[in-house]
Parts: structure tokens; sequence; C-alpha cells
């Protein structure tokens, strides 16, 4: 489809949206009624940036179903992902969203060099999360062979590889990198695999790696962007250019803004990508923004396809963090450490990557009143920090305990995080 | 009636070389005599246990050095200094449902000098008074 071509269906789509949204998501309609705009206002998709905007933090203020357009009863699936103490992020389906992200998942599969006869190896988590069952209907949908094989287990894992003869993977960067290392040490030959693709997304990861990846797995290794306030993975893919990744933006409708004035950028310039789902009826979203720093690349790609190209994501404009493939704030570690009296309101973050995988380590003080002498229970107290760490961000982290004041306090923003990873 | 209990300092420790120098240089500093002591380490950290002289000192001494202290009533009991006395009385607590938490000891001649957090004190006082042996009282 030419750009033009692009331009008017966008524009019926976001009419339909608009319109949508402001009879069925009480949250836009009151938003949009304070700005007094109506949605016979929005005429064609350049009028996007007369809409309001989404934050993460209004999907956690209207938790759970306070963004939903459509009834629970045509919803049919819920995803969610981390969140603060007990208010994860909710994202609703209905039967056409499904279709969507099928229909997106197939075309990240396809750019990849996939096709039916593919036997598909899906090692995201399958769950909550979007990423596991996200890319599995998308396979199904496609008509090549899924394999849910999901996180964990990886010597399983390569021992499938192997035997069920998989020629596509979906992982997380890192992890791929991490299953070479245990085939390394199982003695099995990469090469000797019918491994030919691997479609990678949840985290960043840099041309150095690319190539560590494709080298040590003997494939080709493409990027999938996505987010599961969006759909899930399937928001943007790379082509065999491996140039940049094309938007699925009939669908998902991508803006660059500057985080500060939150007006629109010259295009290709770098600021914060700002999404709004076109076609979604469960939970549609109008400019979300992501926090992630990119820009666009408008320019023509040799593959032919004619969808904007998204550039890497060079960074956040607040303070997540990727450990791991998983989103972590450092504020649900705050919430944790505030809501348990034995520790002081004090921790320090370390994040690093010794070897292949991410590791988190949080350091607190114990509060006087509860130090011991008794050593089990130190360690007890250590423990169920640990296990309320694990059930808010999901992955786990270790806690080291270290003495009074040892933490810095200052006057102004204290630095929580010391980020040792460099991407090599 | 003595007071049996005994004040017991802990220290809580981060594993980090020369930790232990801060502590004897403190206590050292203040004039203060340490009378029995044990540690139980992990990897990542420590508990130091100490049967001071004067415990008020140290506990301040310590405060402002910025240590990590509590305090905590242990009991030391006092035996003959031969084989099989802890025995007997282990065995004997242990009978009436009285479990040691931790326990270290120093000897000197005929006498040995157990100190014992037990799983219930006033109970293992009770029992003790029973048997052959004495409490230790190290401190005024």
């Amino acid at each position: 489809m030419s750009r033009d071509e692009r331009r008017e269906l966008q524009s019926s789509r976001l009419r339909k949206l608009v319109d949508y949204v402001y009879h069925n998501t009480p949250f836009y309609r009151n938003k949009m009624q304070a700005m007094n705009l109506l949605p016979s206002d929005i005429k064609d998709i350049d009028d996007i940036v007369k809409l309001p905007f989404t934050t993460k933090q209004d999907l956690r203020d209207t938790y759970p179903y306070g963004m939903f357009a459509a009834p629970i009863r045509d919803i049919v699936r819920l995803h969610a992902s981390t969140g603060t103490t007990g208010k994860p992020t909710v994202v609703g389906y209905t039967r056409q969203d499904l279709a969507v992200w099928q229909e997106a998942i197939a075309r990240v599969i396809t750019a990849a060099g996939g096709a039916r006869q593919d036997i598909i190896s899906v090692g995201y988590g399958y769950g909550l999360f979007t990423g596991g069952l996200g890319f599995h209907y998308g396979v199904e949908h496609m008509g090549a062979t899924v394999i849910p094989t999901s996180t964990g287990n990886s010597e399983k894992h390569v021992r499938l590889l192997r035997d069920f003869g998989i020629t596509g993977l979906a992982v997380t960067p890192s992890y791929a990198l991490y299953l070479s290392e245990v085939m390394d040490k199982m003695g099995i030959d990469p090469a000797s695999l019918q491994l030919r693709f691997a479609n990678l997304g949840g985290e960043p990861w840099s041309p150095q790696m690319r190539k560590d990846i494709e080298q040590k797995l003997h494939l080709k290794a493409y990027n999938c962007y996505g987010l599961s306030e969006i759909v899930g993975p399937g928001v943007a893919y790379e082509c065999e250019e491996q140039n940049g990744s094309h938007f699925n933006e009939d669908h998902f409708y991508p803006e660059i803004l500057c985080p500060d004035t939150l007006q629109p950028v010259p295009a290709g310039d770098t600021g914060e990508l700002v999404i709004t789902t076109l076609t979604k009826t469960g939970m549609p979203l109008l400019r979300y923004r992501t926090k992630d720093i990119t820009s666009l690349d408008y320019a023509p790609c040799p593959c032919g396809r004619t969808n904007v190209r998204l550039n890497a994501i060079l960074g956040r404009s607040d303070d997540m963090l990727i450990i791991r493939g998983i989103n972590v704030y450092p504020s649900q570690v705050e919430s944790v450490i505030l809501d348990m009296p034995e520790f002081e309101p004090h921790y320090l973050l370390i994040v690093d990557r010794v070897g292949i995988l991410d590791s988190l380590e949080v350091q607190v003080e114990v509060r006087s009143e509860y130090y011991s002498d008794e050593l089990s229970t130190i360690l007890a107290l250590k423990k169920k920090l640990s296990d309320r760490l694990k059930s808010v961000l999901s992955i786990k982290a270790a806690v080291k305990l270290v003495e009074p004041n040892s933490i810095e306090r200052t006057a102004g923003k204290s630095k929580r995080v010391i980020d040792k990873r460099e991407l090599k | 009636m003595t007071n049996l209990k005994i004040q017991q300092i802990s220290i809580f420790l981060e594993n980090i070389e020369g930790r232990i120098n801060d502590v004897t240089t403190t206590l050292a500093k203040n004039q203060i005599n340490m009378l029995a002591f044990s540690m139980a380490e992990t990897a990542e950290f420590a508990i130091l246990r100490l049967i001071v002289d004067d415990v008020e000192g140290a506990r301040k001494a310590l405060a402002d050095a910025g240590f990590a202290v509590t305090l905590s009533e242990v009991l030391c009991i006092q035996c003959a200094n031969h084989a099989g006395t802890l025995a007997k009385i282990i065995a004997y607590l242990s009978e009436n449902k009285v479990y040691i938490k931790y326990m270290y000891a120093f000897s000197q001649g005929e006498l040995a000098n157990v100190v014992i957090k037990p799983s219930d004190r006033s109970r293992c006082i009770e029992l003790l008074q029973n048997m052959d042996c004495s409490f230790l009282n190290l401190q005024k």
C-alpha cells in the first residue's frame, strides 16, 4: 500500500476510533469534554495532535477495567503486566483484537522468512504476560507449527530444538545467548540444528549482540518490538534488511513527540514514541506515552514494505529498567520496602549482567528495632523481602542487608539505581 | 533474688574486610573488656554476640560508631569442667522440652561457663535450679 493510501486508511480508522471511545470509554469522553473536543473535530490522521494522552499511571488509576471500551462479556482474554504492589496493568482483548494481534505476529514471522512449513519454538513466558500466548496464536494463525516451550528448563528446550527440527525461535535476545551457552555445555553444536531465524524482543539489544547471536546460533536474528498496553509483541518488526522495525501502522499509529513540550518533532528526529491503537475494540488507547526514546525512518525500504520503520530504542524518559526481559520500576521496589516496617525507607538497586543474564540486587537497611541476635531471624527477614519482591516484580532479586546508614541519603532526588550493564 | 539473666550485645556486621577490627578498636578505645563472644556468619554478613563487663558503655560506644547494636538476654550456666557435665544438663532440659537456640562457652580450670539462649528462659531457670549447677552472674 502506498503511503498516501495508508494515510486515507489511518484517517478513516482514527475517525471511527475517536467516535467509538468517546461513546464507550468514560475516561476519554471526560477528557475530551474537558477540552471541548468532539469526535467530529477529528477529520484526518493529522488531527491526532488534538487528542488527549494516556499514560501508564492512567492505566493504574483505572485498574482493573476502567479503560475498557467493550463490556466484559465481549472481552475474551485478559493479560496483565507488572505494576506496583497490587496494581498490575491490565489489558483486555475482544475476539477482533485477537484476530488483529495474530495477523500482526504473522507479519513479524513472515518478515523473518517464516512460512507454513516452519516449526517455531515460543520461548517467551506463557501466562499473564503477552509474549508467550501472543506469539503462540500468531504462529498457529500462519499455519506454521508452534511449540509452546515457554521460559525455564533450558536443557529441555535445547533437546527439543534438536529433536523436533525447530527452524524458528521466539525468545528475548539475552535468552538466545543463554541457550547457546547451554548448548555448549551439553555438547550440542548449533550448526547441527535446523534453526534458521529468530524473532527477538522484550529488551533493547545492540548490533554486537545480534552478531554474537547469529554467529553462535547459526541463524538470522530479527527484532520484534511491542508492549502489552498496545497489544503485546507485534507492534513493529524487522525485515530481511535488519535495518529498522516496520511499524504495523495500519493498526498502531506512531508519533514521535518532544517529551517536554509533547509537540511533534520534525520527521526523522528523536523523541518519545507515542502510539494510538487504531483498530482495537477491547481496550483502545489514544496517544499512549511509551516513554521509549527513539526515531522513525520514513525512507523507502529495499524490502518493498512502505510502513515506517522504528529505529533502535535509545533509552527511556522515565526510570523503568528492563531486567531479563521484564519491566521493572524502582517505584515498585520502593512500594514493597515502604510496606514493610522492618526496613528503613532507603534502598539501592544494583543491576548487572555477569555472563549473559541480567541480575538485580536490592540493598536495604534493617530498622534497629528489628535487628536480632538470632541468625534465623535475620535470614527469615531477608527471605520475606525476597519473596515479596518476586511476587511484585515477577523476577527474582538478590537481597543484600547492609549496615545502618550505608545507603546514601541526599536532600534532592536520591540515586536509587546503579546500572552496571553496558550494551556491548 | 539475684538477677540471673545476662545482657548480651549482638552486632550485625556486613562481610567487609576489616569490619571486626573496627569493632575491637572501638571497644578498646572505650576501655570495654569482652568476657565472652561468638560469631554466626553467612557469606554476606555475621552476627557477633558479646558479653562485656560494661554493657551500657559498650552499647553506647558501638551505637555512636554507627554499628547495628541490639541487646538480648541470655543465661550463663556454670558447671564442673569435665566430660559429661554439659551432656547431663542438656539432656535434662531436652526431656523437659527446653531447647537451645545457640550457645558458646569458655572454661577456666575447674569451672566451665556456658552461655545459652534457651527456647524458654524462665522455664530453663526453673529446671536448672533443680540441678546441681549454678548460674554465673558476670555483670553487676
